[in-house]
């Protein structure tokens, strides 16, 4: 009997051959066509690459949800970044994609289980390329756009840390150091090299205009304070190898 | 015949379809304790814990403990206008914590009122259950 991450592997193996043979018979690099295909057939089963019906399916759609939605991917990930983790992939939310599902209450308190997760599968290199050209191609149609106002600015770790901790609250979902921080959320010490300054900016704003089920509250802060929260993941980001 | 025929197969469609569009709806409308209980699962337990005792799995690093949503006495001392402040303002404006989050760019009056009627099932009929 295949179990879930045997299935995964077996489907990704056999997309793979798929994506490899048409690059072959057609004698050149695997084309945009080929990379939906290997999408569609590899990772719609968990991300949206379409918008979802979100006022149909109501919150469900979040506890169902498997993984991030990518129908914006294209105005999120840099490039370079999410080349490199398709590659070589590793779990960026501590808790999962819905953190319920991987909670297990204790003496302690309630604990991620890390038995619970499926771990993601790797794409080689060639393959990557082709996906990432693809996924950076999808942009959100209603959402602010992203203009970029982010000017870098210095921030010492102390002060863009208590920001990050005490005056902005942060720190109760997400991590800004492997050891330090909430787990609910995902890691914000590596978000600088995952994603575009703007959509920090723009998703720290208001989140429900990207996502309309969003766990992350829209704290109201002015375009300024924004900033200052990018400054100190720029100087987190950047110091995390 | 034919006629008898039409309407039932609309009877079938009609009795199939129903209850789907039904769920749907229910989940759209979101209300109700089922919807505070679906919206408490999402929005709460990551720092209330999944048992509302405010152990959850966000707690470690934090330098004040989110609130025991099962603590009878201290949520009986609470209105539901309170509560429906802190959910929808946040901790500040209650003057508690800011790690407790306004949570209302998320969610509609409505259904921080159903997460409101979950939470007095979670801090207050557990004894009659």
């Amino acid at each position: 009997m295949f179990t879930h991450n045997d299935k995964v592997k077996k489907r990704n193996g056999l997309a793979v051959l798929v994506l490899g043979v048409t690059g072959l018979l057609a004698g050149h690099t695997a084309t945009a066509a080929d990379a939906r295909r290997y999408v569609e057939d590899n990772c719609v089963s968990c991300h949206a690459v379409t918008k979802p019906d979100f006022a149909a399916s109501g919150i469900i759609e979040r506890i169902e949800r498997k993984g991030p939605l990518l129908y914006y991917a294209g105005d999120k990930f840099n490039e370079t970044w999410l080349q490199s983790w398709l590659e070589k992939p590793h779990r960026i939310r501590p808790g999962g994609s819905f953190p319920p599902h991987h909670t297990v209450v204790t003496d302690d308190g309630d604990v991620i289980d890390d038995n619970t997760f499926h771990p993601h599968p790797a794409v080689p290199k060639d393959i990557a390329k082709v996906v990432v050209d693809y996924l950076m191609g999808l942009h959100a149609q209603d959402v602010p756009s992203l203009t970029q106002t982010y000017q870098p600015k210095q921030v010492s770790a102390v002060l863009g840390k208590m920001n990050f901790n005490k005056f902005k609250g942060c720190a109760a979902c997400h991590r800004d150091a492997e050891d330090s921080g909430g787990l609910s959320g995902p890691e914000m010490y590596t978000a600088w090299k995952r994603m575009k300054p703007e959509f920090i900016v723009s998703y720290i704003k208001d989140p429900v205009a990207w996502d309309p089920h969003s766990m992350m509250p829209n704290r109201h802060l002015q375009e300024a304070d924004i900033h200052k929260l990018v400054d100190y993941l720029k100087l987190i980001g950047e110091k995390t190898p | 015949m034919t006629r008898r025929i039409i309407i039932s197969l609309l009877l079938g469609i009609t009795i199939t379809t129903l209850p789907v569009v039904m769920i749907r709806t229910a989940q759209a409308n979101e209300s109700g304790i089922d919807a505070g209980k679906r919206l408490y699962q999402v929005y709460c337990v990551q720092c209330h814990g999944v048992g509302g005792d405010g152990y959850g799995i966000n707690v470690a690093d934090m330098e004040v403990l989110p609130k025991d949503h099962t603590d009878t006495r201290e949520m009986q001392s609470r209105t539901d206008k309170d509560l429906f402040k802190a959910i929808k303002h946040g901790g500040k404006a209650i003057d508690k914590s800011v790690l407790m989050p306004n949570w209302d760019g998320n969610l509609s009056d409505q259904q921080i009122e159903s997460l409101v009627r979950y939470l007095r099932t979670v801090c207050c009929e557990k004894k009659t259950k």
